[in-house]
């Protein structure tokens, strides 16, 4: 499904070409020599964007506020109104005054809302957003019967067209933009802290209280600059899509802030070329569609929170504890004949396995295939050989097993018939130093509950490095035999 | 200063009281029911979807409707309402499962997810409605504000040779009565698995589909609504009545019987008010019932902002 989006933005580009065949190359080159003045505004207005909206998007994800900015843009709508009844023209100054007191008034509501009732902050959210967004229609709707309303242009803040803006509104953009990248360096450790530990931020005594302010009025400044080029509903999307890619790509905060400004910028960038492109195509949804296939990019590919990659990594740790199992089993298989011969007769293996012949042989051919074990024919009968480093991994997986089991039955004191299903379970995860810990605890015990013996650790090395003279790890018995 | 007089036209209580109810009871009767049967609908059902924390999830689906009210369309060759009704609901739905998704396959957390995926899915749709600008006669205006004043272009339809009503209204009708109908007969799962999942569990309930099917139905209704009040507004209506009634009862059936009696007062206020400034129903509801919320909010006994600073 996620697939299906990126499938759209790349049909939405091969369509815009395919219209204008002839000139498209000229168009390119016309977007990026950039001589047009129209090509440069949008484009600068698209870069401040997607910096500002980058960085301060990157906190409200962090502090689970996504939907604030979405909530913002839509409460700004009165003041929008208000601003041009006051100024009387479409004034953008007037109107950026009007949508920021509004933005602040809706802000406000949010926390008194949550404060003195009982409802929750989606609600909160969604009452400022729709019930703001309701007055605000009202009083645009007495607009358009001014004589004078009709050219006041308010359809531009729900969908947005960067090609339209005026060279002040570019300023302010970049003035919000430059005002955030300030902020964020001078403040970072503050608002840092106050996104992800506020109980830390007071104990530290940070003015939460007013850094959280600050951040909120940037934002409240972000979303109101923003709307003419993009638009009431995806200036939220801008807010979000960038620096939610970026919260997939990185743990650290002060990467995330410049993954998702970088993202936000290219997004603005692609929005404003392809809607060149396009002519008539609203600049808005195409930045919103390229950050969108950012984000399906990263939700896939991502190297460590990736769908693919975590898919993968899943895969090869079950075969990795397939063939843990195998092992194990060959050692049970050894160890019931009191390790007598070199090879482990597969039927046995089968039978301890409770597995067919064929499911065995298939167990044993992914194991060959990491290189520790050998299948052989001797007179009639198949055996698997394991060579020293199989058998050495082996004796540890038996070892965490018997391990843990002796370490719940004492130290916390479950039942003996208790401990082996959770010691299956950590037997394959368990590391070196875990292990030399628990021997330490456990007084380096020879047997497990149940009275077997416990391959250590530092025998297993000794007789290891014994058996490797010369020949294969024939001889090798188990050393506390 | 002039435009501050022209702002608020003059006020006839003849016209804006009176005539609706007697020289031009047809039109009225008609946007004042659909009023009421979209803020009912939406206020009875909005009460549980506040309460589980999805309130956004409404506004999430009424935003990514567009895009599957324009393919619907591009797909069908024409607006009849079955082919454009199970392409938003299909849209709806799909939100929901994609907002699951991001949710469950990622450390996104939900909210995120949420405004990842509805505004993805409503920019698709204003660019298609921008390449199929022509064909698609989508009015943007309809998708935003809404249009209740619409129902006073159609045709009537009888039912059954006993009175005549709008197709639309008709449809939310039985839109309103399936929501309150299905509320009722399912009112103890609903309840129980909103408040203690773990409880309804042990019941012998499945609260994942209890989810799953209140996400349906939020999906329909939503859909439904969408044509009158627009994409935003119905949040309005999801969520201003249930919540107001919260501030004045504890007990579910008594708020559940408020969001109604806020549902009637609404579009009846909502109508009586866009008729005197001459501006869009939806918009006049939602700003009577974001006035109702204020007034509870300030002035109710025990919860509100006036009894809690004198107690």
């Amino acid at each position: 499904m996620a697939l299906g989006l990126l499938f759209c933005a790349s049909t939405e580009a091969a369509r815009i070409s395919d219209l204008q065949e002839t000139d498209v190359w000229e168009q390119v080159f016309r977007f990026f020599s950039m001589r047009d003045e129209v090509v440069r505004t949008a484009l600068l207005g698209s870069v401040f964007l997607g910096i500002s909206c980058g960085l301060l998007g990157s906190f409200i994800v962090v502090r689970k506020l996504s939907l604030f900015g979405d909530t913002l843009s839509h409460a700004v709508l009165p003041g929008v109104a208000v601003g041009y009844l006051v100024a009387g023209e479409k004034d953008p100054f007037a109107i950026f005054v009007g949508a920021t007191v509004a933005g602040v008034l809706g802000t406000v509501m949010v926390n008194l809302v949550k404060k003195t009732t009982h409802i929750k902050e989606d609600s909160s959210l969604g009452m400022v957003l729709a019930g703001f967004y309701g007055v605000g229609i009202v009083l645009m709707n007495r607009i358009q019967k001014l004589p004078t309303g009709t050219q006041s242009g308010v359809d531009k803040f729900l969908f947005g067209q960067a090609a339209a803006l005026s060279a002040t509104e570019v300023w302010m953009i970049g003035g919000v933009a430059v005002a955030a990248v300030v902020m964020v360096l001078l403040f970072y450790r503050q608002f840092l802290v106050g996104s992800f530990d506020l109980g830390f931020a007071r104990s530290l005594g940070l003015p939460a209280g007013v850094f959280n302010f600050l951040l909120m009025m940037l934002l409240a400044f972000t979303v109101v600059v923003s709307l003419q080029a993009v638009g009431a509903v995806l200036v939220s999307a801008m807010l979000v899509i960038p620096a939610a890619s970026a919260y997939l790509l990185t743990d650290r905060m002060n990467r995330m802030l410049i993954l998702a400004s970088v993202f936000g910028v290219l997004s603005g960038v692609l929005g404003a070329f392809f809607s060149f492109l396009g002519n008539s195509l609203p600049t808005g949804p195409l930045m919103v569609l390229a950050a969108s296939t950012v984000f399906t990019l990263s939700f896939l590919f991502s190297p460590k929170h990736g769908l693919v990659s975590r898919w993968r990594k899943r895969r090869s740790g079950q075969k990795r504890i397939e063939n843990e199992n195998t092992l194990k089993a060959i050692y049970h298989v050894r160890e019931s004949k009191g390790f007598a011969g070199e090879g482990v007769n597969v039927k046995d293996l089968a039978s301890r396995l409770n597995e067919t012949m064929e499911e065995t042989f298939r167990r044993l051919q992914k194991l060959k295939a990491t290189g520790v074990c050998d299948v052989k024919e001797i007179e009639g009968r198949t055996f698997a050989f394991l060579n020293p480093d199989g058998w050495l991994r082996a004796c540890a997986v038996v070892r965490n097993h018997r391990l843990w089991e002796l370490y719940l039955t004492n130290q916390a004191e479950y039942e003996p018939d208790h401990v082996h299903d959770d010691a299956e379970v950590i037997e394959h995860v368990l590391g070196e130093e875990t292990v030399r810990r628990l021997e330490r605890l456990l007084d380096y015990p020879a047997e497990d509950p149940h009275g077997k013996l416990i391959p250590s650790l530092a025998d297993l090395q000794r007789s290891l490095t014994q058996g490797n003279q010369g020949e294969k790890a024939t001889g090798y018995r188990m050393p506390n035999q | 200063m002039s435009i501050w007089s022209q702002l608020i036209p003059e006020f006839s209580f003849e016209q804006v009281f009176v005539e609706p109810w007697t020289d031009f009871l047809d039109p009225f009767i008609w946007i004042f029911l659909m009023g009421f049967f979209v803020t009912a609908a939406c206020g009875f059902l909005g009460t549980f979807i506040v309460w589980r924390r999805m309130a956004l999830v409404g506004d999430a689906i009424s935003h990514s409707v567009l895009p599957g009210l324009v393919i619907a369309f591009l797909v069908s060759q024409s607006r009849d309402t079955l082919p454009m009704f199970l392409g938003a609901v299909g849209a709806g739905v799909l939100t929901t499962g994609l907002i699951e998704v991001i949710h469950q396959k990622s450390r996104i957390k939900t909210d995120a997810a949420l405004g990842i995926v509805f505004t993805t899915l409503f920019a698709i749709g204003v660019v298609l409605v921008s390449i199929y600008g022509e064909n698609v006669d989508l009015d943007t205006d309809c998708v935003l504000y809404g249009e209740i004043e619409h129902v006073t272009l159609e045709p009537l339809s009888s039912v059954f040779g006993l009175f005549e009503a709008p197709g639309s209204v008709l449809r939310m009708g039985v839109v309103s009565l399936l929501v309150v109908g299905l509320v009722i007969l399912f009112y103890r799962p609903l309840v129980v698995s909103s408040f203690d999942p773990g409880l309804a569990r042990s019941m012998g309930m499945n609260p994942a589909v209890v989810h799953h099917a209140l996400m349906s139905l939020l999906a329909i209704v939503v859909v439904s609504s969408f044509e009158a009040v627009g994409a935003v507004l119905v949040i309005a209506m999801l969520i201003f009545p249930g919540t107001t009634a919260s501030l004045l009862s504890d007990r579910l059936p008594v708020i559940l019987g408020i969001t109604l009696v806020i549902a009637l007062l609404g579009s009846l206020l909502g109508m009586h008010f866009a008729l005197w400034l001459d501006i869009s129903t939806a918009g006049a509801i939602s700003t009577v019932i974001f006035g109702m919320f204020l007034l509870a909010w300030a002035l109710a006994p025990r919860r509100g902002l006036l009894w809690r600073a004198f107690r």
